[in-house]
């Protein structure tokens, strides 16, 4: 297809809009002290938490979020479009209401924090509580994405494999699962990438601790009243962790992304 | 095993029973929409027999899920699994019946030589071309096992130029088998089953083996797509022998001696009163038994074959029962198949 020539103006002005940002930021970057600054113990602790926090995180959306897709991809019942709805609703909500929301559920005073506390378990403004935080704003996007790969799969071949003597749970092993690899890839990768930027449900509901809650993003915001050269330090660790995480799951599959 | 299936699902409004007895081949027969595919979903369990009831080899299925059952399915399109590799797609069966990683693969391997595409066993199903996607198909649904093998429509899809060496392979796949396999084509039901059943509107109106539904069709369908003369005799020196000689043409080698049988259409036949000049390949002297009207012909019944002819005809030969005719066939319109 012949592209009309104007599109490649607004196209570049877009690319321009993403890219100029980026690179004003790295060249206000500090870098004799770049070392100094984002080797600080804070800083440390801050990028350690952000990177297993948001692994558990995705762990978690996809523990949970593959068999969500698949209900909703696979099964009809009552209720099922209000119930897609709902669930993604995170996707819309500013992530603060979320992180009001998930301390009036496992808060102290919370819907289940009595019943935690019982347990002898506190979630709120713990390290649990930043992962359920990432997990609650980044599960939509994975969801959504592997619904939509798993309703445009072909149903039949999970017929042909459950004649050839494969259990529902080789079919979805062996058949469903590979069919839709590369749309649960990105997904991973979508919801990642959300987790690892979590702020305002986190700040709410898991506070800011500093090697406890306190992730990269609530580090940064932190350290831009006091100093500036050390968040746009931060950031940059930010922006390079992130280019990586995507390199590294695109590479084994030839970029099918 | 045999299988027998009786069943009834009201949102289709189709209602029947078959059974298939143990190594026959049973070809279901009817227009679109009809309820042939209704009942192979109902064989594997896809759609529940609702009320009615499934049992392969005397074991009642019928609430057992797809992957107990013990039928396999090749469908119109291949499906192979496009993340597999050749060899893997035909391994699947086995590993999904518990055989290790090895020992499938050997399996695998061994149905693959028996469909000619063992060197291909490297390969991703998408380099394939379509006849060799369905040969690999059926090298996997036979690899599982099955006790019953149901075909839905499994040539359809193909291309025209490998559609005789598919219909081979599958007569020689399903010579001793249990199989229901649907079908539109008169010629996949005459070279693959035993015996064909037409369903119309959900309904079974004929069955019998395929020979006799196929020259004798007694449901409105069977008459639409048959009502073909068939002799079924030994082939040799290029003809069908039988209590007559049947000289045509064949659309793939017959070797000799093998059962054959001779397909013609009975307006290919003419009728005289006595031996024709020219060369018609066939004649043969018979005896008119019967004249029914079909349509604007007349068909002759003799004691050999069916002819249709003119009312005009009739009239100039005083065709009547008890008449001594010789009948003509061309050679180019018989068609010869293997059986």
């Amino acid at each position: 297809m012949t592209l009309p020539r104007w599109v490649l103006a607004p196209a570049a002005l877009g690319a321009l809009l993403v890219l100029l940002p980026l690179a004003a930021m790295i060249g206000r970057v500090d870098w004799a002290d770049f070392w100094t600054l984002v080797s600080s113990d804070s800083s440390r602790e801050a990028l350690v938490l952000s990177l297993r926090t948001s692994a558990a995180a995705t762990l978690a959306c996809v523990v949970l979020g593959v068999p969500m897709a698949l209900v909703l991809a696979r099964t009809e019942f009552p209720g099922q479009t209000v119930l897609r709805s709902l669930v993604l609703l995170p996707l819309v909500l500013p992530p603060v209401v979320g992180g009001i929301a998930l301390l009036y559920t496992f808060g102290r005073r919370g819907l289940l924090g009595g019943t935690f506390e019982a347990l002898g378990v506190q979630i709120a403004f713990s390290t649990t509580a930043v992962v359920l935080a990432q997990t609650f704003v980044a599960l939509p996007f994975l969801v959504l994405s592997l619904e939509g790969t798993l309703r445009s799969a072909d149903p039949r071949h999970e017929t042909v494999a459950a004649t050839l003597g494969a259990g529902p749970t080789t079919v979805l092993r062996r058949v469903t699962l590979p069919l839709v690899l590369p749309g649960l890839a990105s997904a991973t990768i979508l919801s990642f990438a959300r987790a690892l930027g979590e702020f305002g449900a986190t700040l709410t509901f898991a506070g800011s601790l500093q090697g406890t809650t306190r992730t990269l993003p609530l580090e940064i915001y932190l350290q831009r009243e006091t100093d500036p050269d050390a968040a746009v330090a931060l950031s940059l660790v930010l922006v390079v962790v992130a280019v990586v995480v995507i390199a590294l799951v695109r590479r084994p599959r030839g970029g099918a992304l | 095993m045999s299988l027998s299936i009786t069943l009834r699902v009201e949102a289709r409004d189709v209602e029947l029973e078959l059974t298939v007895p143990a190594g026959e081949t049973v070809a279901v027969m009817g227009p679109n929409g009809a309820g042939k595919s209704t009942v192979l979903e109902v064989a594997a369990g896809v759609v529940p027999a609702d009320p009615g009831r499934v049992v392969v080899g005397g074991r009642d299925v019928t609430t057992v899920p797809t992957h107990r059952r013990g039928v396999g399915l090749l469908a119109q399109d291949p499906l192979l699994l496009p993340h597999l590799s050749v060899l893997d797609n035909v391994a699947f069966g086995p590993r999904s019946s518990g055989a290790g990683r090895r020992r499938s693969r050997e399996v695998a391997r061994t149905w693959l030589e028996r469909v000619g595409l063992a060197d291909l066993a490297d390969r991703r199903p998408a380099s394939l071309s379509g006849g060799q996607a369905q040969r690999v198909a059926i090298a996997r649904a036979l690899a599982a096992e099955p006790e019953v093998l149901l075909l839905d429509e499994p040539i359809a899809a193909l291309d025209v130029t490998v559609v005789p060496e598919i219909r081979h392979l599958l007569r020689d796949v399903l010579a001793d088998r249990t199989a229901v396999v649907v079908t539109h084509d008169v010629l996949d039901a005459l070279s693959l089953a035993d015996r064909v059943v037409v369903v119309e509107d959900g309904r079974l109106v004929e069955a019998g083996p395929t020979t006799d539904v196929l020259a004798r069709p007694r449901s409105a369908f069977g008459a639409r797509v048959a009502g073909l003369n068939l002799v079924r005799g030994l082939f040799h020196d290029g003809a069908v022998q039988a209590s007559l000689v049947v000289v045509g043409e064949s659309s793939e080698p017959i070797p000799e001696g093998a059962a054959a049988v001779a397909v013609f259409s009975p307006a290919a036949v003419a009728v005289h009163l006595r031996a024709p000049g020219g060369s018609p390949r066939n004649t043969w002297p018979a005896t008119v038994r019967s004249l029914e009207p079909l349509g604007d012909r007349i068909r002759v019944r003799t004691d050999l074959v069916a002819a249709d002819v003119t009312p005009s005809a009739v009239a100039d030969l005083a065709l009547a029962p008890g008449v001594e005719v010789v009948l003509a066939v061309k050679a180019t319109e018989v068609a010869l198949h293997p059986a």
